[in-house]
């Protein structure tokens, strides 16, 4: 068995009482993980689940309450920073600098140094960069900031919430140089919303939820310890199902039942004189799990 | 390490002289004060006239019959060289000695305030149809004169040096961290001392050159003259802008809030403005006074330059405010590095 890059043993941050609030606020309540060398691990759940948190702890940004991280079996040393890349959600950029002066100041930040022209075609900033930062879009400052994650080569790269905020087109471009990183065999640990990207990128992932793990496997292991069946979507109200035997939820388009027996079901809308038109099935996805195990909507 | 400080203070200038809005403010607000030199030179004095009275006691009661104490500020001195030396500096307006007959007064020619200050002695002295002149002695100081602005110049130089580093390093720290900047920056090896480094090595050349541009301007314009060693001059200006960018790192150490950050630089620049003598001179001044001007870095600035333009002193009489501009330089670092805060989590 590979041994992990990085882990994280019954990590807890806590953050003082807020005004107005008797309690301090408990971010990450003992979370322990492991991430391999080469694989693509992903923190998912939806906002204030304590991933960018425990993001943070682990790259040194952040000091846990209690809790520890090895990199690489060892306690992280000083030279960690130079080995690791990091972006994160929320960063500003010195605003008028372009965006070669940009690379090349991050770059000489460090010891080690990747090739600053490969990451400009890994990152796709042929074009920008004789551009100044303040004249970037949010997908462009985004593979800017992903760049500069790489300025080092580091063995493991750390991204929250990359793709957080961008356009649908933006965002596929982002994936596709993650999964660029990934093919060049680095260690990738990103946290997201979207169940989609976790899906797409991620080898193995935790759910997190009130700053604990949920759940953790590979996403296919998750979707077939949970689920069976497929999802039945209907565009009729909660009354006309009543007394199935399956779980029902609203959503947006009408009715989605979650159901193992897609005969079965379809035998007992049928009995019960549904209007099956428009109805669709699909796979159950992350997003579905996510629901089943909490009782909330991944993106709340 | 080196290769990253100056790595950071390349990025940090370029963003310095890229942005138009500082680039103004640090190069044409010089430019505004040396278009106010021009009025200054014009003679418009106004505030309280201070006239220095030789003798003890006795001699500022005896002086007080001829100088109203409620527009005039009374400045005794033991010795009449010692007066002389604050007439020749514009740091007294006229200078009496009530013990000889008749009494004698010394103004320096060249000093608007002195020029009001002889007016009022003569007329509170003489009877209404008496000559203004035959119950005291005039005389004017011997040796070289500084003129006014001459003496004000340095004070201008040390204030615009100080504004640009307080708000120059102080503001802009804190708008890093409230962005975000300085989370990025920590996530990189750099170490705090050495990010810190940097933006004061950036902030010390951007401030030289506008020192420069000021003292060329005025040179050109106004004809001034450095007495002493401009190689000296320049060091000064160096340890002065050290140690009011350091004193502006070390109020942005913590906290986010560019609100409370400017409420903190100006409680240090206003002080400094009216206790480090820019304008003004502090003769006559009560000690708290003095003593809380001594202990500014502005103060030992101008006081130095003054010296240097002025008396032409050399390294030894400056020393000690050198020493002075030093050891804040250090403290602050040293402080302002070990508390500092890279973001408010």
């Amino acid at each position: 068995m590979r041994s992990p890059i990085l882990e994280v043993r019954d990590l807890k941050k806590t953050y003082p009482a807020k005004r107005g609030s008797p309690e301090p606020v408990r971010a990450v309540d003992g979370v322990s993980f492991s991430v391999h060398a080469g694989e693509c691990f992903g923190l998912l759940g939806p906002n204030g689940a304590g991933k960018s948190t425990t993001l943070e702890v682990a790259e040194g940004i952040l000091a846990p309450t209690s809790g520890e991280v090895f990199f690489q079996g060892k306690v992280r040393d000083v030279t960690f920073r130079d080995r690791v890349g990091i972006q994160f959600q929320n960063t500003e950029l010195p605003s008028s600098l372009t965006v070669k002066e940009t690379l090349e100041v991050f770059s000489h930040l460090y010891s080690r140094r990747a090739s600053i022209d490969e990451l400009v075609r890994l990152c796709r900033l042929e074009d920008l960069l004789k551009r100044d930062n303040k004249r970037l879009s949010g997908g462009q400052r985004q593979r800017l900031l992903l760049a500069l994650a790489l300025v080092n080569d580091p063995e493991l790269v750390f991204l929250d919430e990359p793709t957080t905020g961008l356009d649908p087109q933006a965002r596929r471009h982002l994936w596709e140089i993650v999964q660029g990183i990934k093919g060049r065999g680095k260690t990738v640990i990103l946290t997201t919303h979207y169940m989609e990207e976790a899906q797409l990128l991620c080898d193995r992932l935790v759910i997190m939820d009130r700053g604990r793990i949920i759940a953790e496997g590979t996403p296919g292991d998750l979707l077939s310890r949970h689920f069976s069946g497929v999802s039945l979507v209907l565009k009729t109200g909660k009354g006309a199902v009543g007394g199935l035997p399956w779980p029902v939820y609203e959503t947006e388009e009408g009715l989605e039942i979650m159901a193992d027996d897609v005969n079965a079901c379809v035998r007992a809308l049928m009995d019960r004189g549904v209007d099956l038109t428009g109805m669709s099935v699909r796979s159950r996805n992350l997003e579905d799990l996510f629901l089943q195990l909490t009782g909330k909507d991944l993106r709340a | 390490m080196i290769e990253r400080i100056v790595w950071l203070m390349i990025a940090r200038t370029r963003e310095f002289y890229r942005d138009l809005s500082s680039l103004g403010w640090n190069f044409l607000f010089p430019i505004f004060v040396i278009v106010g030199f021009g009025f200054i030179f014009n003679g418009r004095a106004n505030g309280v006239l201070k006239v220095g009275v030789v003798g003890g006691t006795e001699a500022v009661k005896t002086a007080e019959i001829l100088i109203d104490p409620k527009h005039n500020q009374i400045v005794p001195f033991a010795s009449l060289d010692a007066g002389l030396d604050r007439v020749r500096h514009h740091r007294v307006d006229l200078l009496l000695d009530p013990s000889t007959r008749p009494p004698k007064y010394w103004v320096s020619e060249s000093s608007p305030k002195g020029y009001l200050a002889e007016k009022l002695l003569v007329a509170a002295a003489s009877p209404p149809k008496a000559g203004a002149s035959a119950t005291l002695e005039k005389a004017t100081v011997q040796g070289r004169e500084i003129p006014y602005a001459e003496w004000a110049f340095p004070g201008v130089l040390g204030m615009n040096l100080m504004f640009s580093a307080l708000w120059g390093v102080g503001y802009v720290l804190v708008r890093y961290r409230k962005n975000g900047m300085l989370r990025r920056i920590r996530a990189t090896p750099v170490r705090a001392w050495e990010f810190l480094t940097a933006q004061v090595l950036s902030r010390i050349v951007i401030l030289m050159c506008a020192t420069a541009l000021v003292y060329l301007g005025c040179w050109a314009l106004y004809h001034f003259e450095c007495r002493g060693s401009l190689l000296l001059l320049t060091f000064v200006f160096f340890m002065g802008s050290l140690s009011m960018i350091s004193l502006g790192m070390l109020v942005a150490s913590r906290g986010q809030s560019e609100e409370f950050a400017n409420g903190l630089l100006n409680m240090f620049s206003w002080p400094m403005m009216f206790l480090s003598e820019v304008w003004f001179s502090l003769e006559g001044s009560s000690p708290a006074v003095k003593a809380a001007s001594n202990a500014l870095p502005l103060t030992h600035l101008v006081r130095s330059a003054r010296a240097i333009m002025n008396d032409g002193a050399g390294w030894s009489q400056v020393a000690p405010s050198l020493g002075y501009m030093a050891v804040v330089t250090v403290v602050c670092m040293v402080v302002g590095s070990a508390i500092f805060q890279w973001s408010d989590k």
